[in-house]
């Protein structure tokens, strides 16, 4: 009996109506399994929203303190870059994803390759679900709360908003690819710890979590953008919700963004590809 | 050798517990440089934060960069020190979950101390280094003119710190005594703290700063220190005194989370998984 792996492909015949129907089956299974865990979702808007006030007060001192504009960014637009991105950062899941991590270590990933849809593309099904509850949940509240307490940057421009979308959802996949990666390093290692840590430390400062990327000199900034996927993770649909830039500027960012997609889940089906090739599963 | 340990007091019981945890860290040598950096790293780039932000304006809620660095060297020294001794008390949270807590309730050892002592974080060691480091250099370069009095507050208002961030993570913790899924609502005020008193209260404004700073009291771990230290006026009203209160409110703090954990280890039910 020949096995079926990813890697191998599949005795079904491409269909394209199938696969889609496959892939959203995933995604709301995904969406389902975010939804019973409904404490936790209520804790983490809470811890959100106590962030987006520290931080907030603070940038608004910044602009406070530099006379009003500060690296281009107006007191509204400062108080909607820390708002959205309170919100934004719970739906690209930047910290604490370790699903397929603890799958290769228990072994239980065995099961994955056997599946006839590929482990990058179901894991990415799901993470997709997982965001457009997370949209819901962790989204709305912190930004209804900054909206309520603070003055926002609402969008002058209609294109704005589709290119929003857009950028929110090249976000998710992004992160989820590098998600994706960095616990793929399991494959490898024993204990995926430093390279999740390495992770967790990078991409908060990296994306624009702690302060607006804008706030560096060109020569870290220019090259941190165009050269890494992190600020395309935040800083960018951020930056495009708020208009900090022409529009010629916001959708080259976006295309970056849409570039930067692709290359990273070619590297997930490359990197899964070659695990495969060495991993041994233990136990029976 | 359970009859001997009992023998032997509950000393060498605990320091069993330590060896246990030195030992099994010190067999993925990698892993343990990855997390030393990782910790370092977390302040390191906490600190670098507000060198940023000090590039773009120079006056933060009426504070120059001197004056607001001391207030984050006491934050990130308090913080750090507190983390490396009572942090790993965040883990309850799964040992209540997962129903490892039952195990540690039926040794005959107390339960704080047993948690505390189930990770042993060297890792942090370093962290706690560079945040007193960060402490030391902000008041060599800050115009401090030393009198006996603020000498003694420089080497008071740390430690009073660490009591208190120590205080608020074990009350943070005990909340999942209660709310077993709590998940991330302790972040808010440790980690949130920490962020609060990283930068000078002013910053902050209303019904929000009220809270942390006096309902919680955050505002007395860096800020006020930091003000008698510089010798400067409250830009918000209280007296110069009021930087002496830290001790005061560390005490006040722990005896608030230590009532806390004794109530909450009394109300645990097992989940019995």
């Amino acid at each position: 009996m020949g096995s079926v792996t990813a890697t191998v492909p599949p005795p079904i015949s491409r269909n394209i109506i199938l696969w889609f129907r496959t892939f959203t089956a995933i995604a709301g299974s995904g969406f389902r399994r975010y939804s019973t865990y409904r404490q936790a979702t209520l804790a983490g808007a809470f811890t959100n929203t106590v962030f987006g006030f520290l931080r907030c007060y603070v940038l608004l001192a910044v602009a406070g303190g530099a006379g009003g504009i500060v690296a281009g960014y107006t007191p509204a637009q400062l108080a909607t870059f820390v708002w959205v991105g309170q919100g934004l950062l719970a739906v690209v899941l930047l910290w604490g994803w370790t699903d397929l991590a603890e799958r290769i270590r228990t072994g239980e990933v065995a099961s994955d390759l056997l599946r006839p849809v590929h482990p990058v593309v179901s894991y990415l099904a799901t993470d997709l679900g997982r965001a457009g509850y997370a949209l819901v949940t962790r989204f709305v509240p912190p930004v209804l709360t900054g909206l309520l307490f603070f003055d926002f940057k609402l969008p002058d421009r209609w294109p704005t908003v589709p290119l929003f979308v857009l950028s929110v959802a090249l976000a998710v996949v992004i992160c989820f690819g590098c998600r994706y990666l960095v616990n793929a390093t399991g494959y490898w290692l024993q204990d995926v710890r430093g390279p999740m840590i390495l992770w967790t430390l990078g991409s908060g400062v990296l994306a624009g979590l702690y302060f607006p990327l804008r706030f560096l000199p060109d020569w870290i900034l220019v090259p941190l953008w165009v050269a890494t996927p992190f600020p395309s993770l935040l800083q960018t649909p951020l930056d495009v919700v708020i208009e900090r830039d022409a529009w010629p500027v916001q959708s080259g960012m976006v295309a970056l963004q849409l570039a930067w997609a692709g290359l990273i889940l070619l590297g997930c089906r490359t990197v899964q590809r070659r695990a495969e090739r060495r991993l041994v599963v233990q136990g029976g | 050798m359970a009859d001997r340990t009992y023998r032997l007091g509950v000393v060498p019981a605990y320091l069993a517990l330590l060896r246990g945890q030195a030992r099994s860290q010190a067999s993925y040598r990698t892993s343990f440089v990855v997390d030393l950096v990782g910790n370092v790293g977390a302040t390191v780039f906490d600190v670098l934060t507000v060198l940023v932000l000090f590039r773009v304006t120079r006056d933060l809620g009426g504070f120059d960069r001197t004056e607001a660095m001391v207030m984050v060297g006491l934050s990130s020294a308090a913080f750090a020190t507190a983390d490396l001794t009572v942090g790993n008390i965040e883990r309850v949270r799964q040992y209540v979950r997962t129903g490892l807590l039952d195990a540690v309730l039926v040794r005959p050892l107390g339960a704080l101390p047993q948690l505390l002592l189930m990770d042993l974080p060297v890792r942090k060691a370093a962290r706690s280094l560079f945040g007193i480091g960060v402490l030391v250099t902000a008041l060599a370069l800050a115009d401090v003119s030393w009198t006996p009095g603020r000498v003694a507050l420089a080497v008071l208002a740390p430690l009073a710190g660490v009591v208190f961030f120590g205080s608020i993570f074990v009350a943070t913790a005990t909340l999942s005594f209660w709310w077993i899924d709590s998940g991330e609502v302790g972040s808010a005020f440790t980690y949130g703290g920490r962020d609060f008193t990283t930068y000078p209260m002013t910053v902050y404004s209303g019904w929000f700063r009220a809270v942390f700073a006096y309902g919680l009291g955050f505002g007395f771990v860096a800020y006020y220190p930091a003000l008698a230290l510089l010798g400067r006026a409250d830009p918000l009203g209280l007296p110069a005194w009021v930087g002496w209160l830290a001790p005061g409110v560390a005490l006040l703090a722990a005896a608030g989370a230590a009532t806390a954990w004794r109530v909450g280890v009394r109300h645990y039910r097992s989940t019995g998984s």
